[in-house]
């Protein structure tokens, strides 16, 4: 009678109060603090969990702030409200928040770039790219799959004549500058609107001879820049952002016409 | 020395628990999608393995078997299991963050992984003294993640193949998972 009912039911008794007992001593032990601020921040974050600021989700980005002191400028899709909303909470002057969208550098489309064949395999960038890199003359340019469309929850890239192009109300999440498997996606401040739509390494025969719209390297507008903030990398130009004032000078001297201004072009 | 060696090769290629036990198959197709995924599951499914064992063995040997209790074994390693996996969580989540961030949601997702229970069990039902129980443990959590790597090498592979309409997604998966199970077959017969 004692063996086979209660000695069971005695021993389970005894294990489940052990272990009830060893996990409320361990919760006690091993009690960690939250700040009370962590949450009222992740409640004033977008909740996009996109990632752009560099952290893993807007709660890992709520608690770096407050336990790292991290900046409170990184949400890009919050923009300058939610910074001075989490400012407000950790008491301190809201940094500037300067809103930034991603850019496409090709312009190798339908009409200016040469196809060298007809791509029938599975109908994405990442595939298309191990077959020879596409099936553009161009072997750095857009492939025109839309594995950036694909990724984009605000919709806000589109295939325009075979070359993605920013075309909605981007929120700057990088996403699409991940995905692209020819990394030709970049993200530069919102206020800046001189870009250059190259990113060819071949030299500048090779480019003419692929895209019409490539940058052949020549260097013209890094001599004709007076800020310093073009020069030629890899054999293309490449802008950089914090020198740049936007005068349009590399855009007006640019023979083949690769760089772009936004404000002339829209 | 002879039997540990015997019992890594059974608990990895052999009878490797997931490919022809088809224990874990849940953590198996569900974080197999990347390998950095896949490595963190491993390690804390080892982690957990051996120490469930460490103390599950104790509990069979010293108290229910003594008493003739053996066939509770089952339900009282469950409540064992959930305990440690509790403890481990909360203790990981105050001294190592870096880790309890990196294992995140799968640490939790042990405790109902079928395949540390049966690891548990199968050591009793073996007849493994306490080292042996305690190396089966190990090598039984490495073979799973031996599996878990390969296949999540499978899966990049499916990720950009052409495969048709029907098949795309979890039918081509489990495909994949039983023809990697079938190449696994080949172990067989490796020791009598």
């Amino acid at each position: 009678m004692f063996n086979t009912f209660i000695l069971p039911i005695i021993i389970f008794a005894a294990l489940g109060l052990i272990a009830g007992i060893l996990l409320t001593a361990a919760s006690k032990i091993f009690h960690v603090k939250t700040d009370e601020r962590t949450e009222q921040i992740s409640e004033a974050l977008p909740q996009a969990n996109c990632g752009s600021c560099g952290y893993a989700g807007c709660s890992d980005y709520a608690k770096a702030i407050v336990e790292k002191g991290a900046p409170t400028n990184l949400c890009r899709p919050g923009g300058t409200e939610t910074t001075q909303k989490i400012s407000a909470i950790m008491g301190t002057t809201a940094a500037e928040m300067i809103p930034e969208t991603a850019v496409v550098h090709c312009r190798g489309n339908c009409d200016t770039v040469k196809q060298l064949f007809e791509f029938n395999g599975t109908q994405t960038c990442a595939a298309a790219k191990r077959f020879y890199s596409g099936s553009k003359a161009c072997a750095y340019g857009c492939i025109g799959l839309g594995d950036c469309v694909n990724v984009c929850d605000e919709k806000a890239i589109e295939i325009v004549n075979g070359v993605a192009e920013v075309t909605g109300n981007c929120i700057a999440c990088g996403k699409c500058a991940k995905a692209c498997p020819q990394g030709l996606i970049s993200l530069k401040p919102i206020t800046k609107h001189i870009d250059v739509k190259c990113s060819s390494k071949d030299n500048g025969k090779a480019t003419k001879l692929a895209c019409s719209n490539g940058c052949i390297g020549c260097k013209i507008c890094e001599k004709k820049c007076q800020n310093d903030a073009i020069k030629v990398v890899d054999l293309h130009a490449v802008i950089d952002y914090d020198k740049c004032t936007g005068c349009g000078d590399c855009f007006n001297a640019c023979p083949v016409k690769a760089i772009t201004n936004c404000e002339d072009l829209k | 020395m002879k039997s540990i060696f015997i019992i890594m090769l059974s608990a990895v290629f052999v009878d490797n628990f997931v490919l022809s036990k088809f224990m874990g198959i849940c953590p198996f197709l569900g974080v197999s999608k990347k390998l950095s995924s896949s490595l963190g599951m491993g390690a804390a499914v080892i982690f957990v393995m051996v120490c469930a064992t460490a103390v599950t063995y104790p509990v069979y040997s010293g108290i229910l078997a003594p008493n003739g209790l053996e066939y509770l074994n089952t339900v009282s390693f469950i409540l064992i299991i959930a305990l440690f996996v509790q403890l481990v969580e909360i203790a990981l989540k105050k001294i190592m963050p870096p880790l309890y961030n990196a294992l995140g949601v799968y640490l939790p997702l042990i405790t109902t992984n079928c395949a540390v229970l049966g690891v548990t069990l199968i050591n009793i039902e073996n007849g493994y003294s306490f080292v042996e129980s305690l190396a089966n443990s190990f090598f039984v959590g490495v073979g799973f993640t031996l599996s878990l790597i390969l296949f999540s090498g499978v899966r990049s592979k499916l990720e950009t193949a052409d495969i048709p309409q029907t098949f795309k997604g979890v039918p081509s998966t489990l495909i994949a998972a039983s023809i990697v199970s079938i190449s696994f077959l080949a172990f067989s017969g490796l020791i009598k």
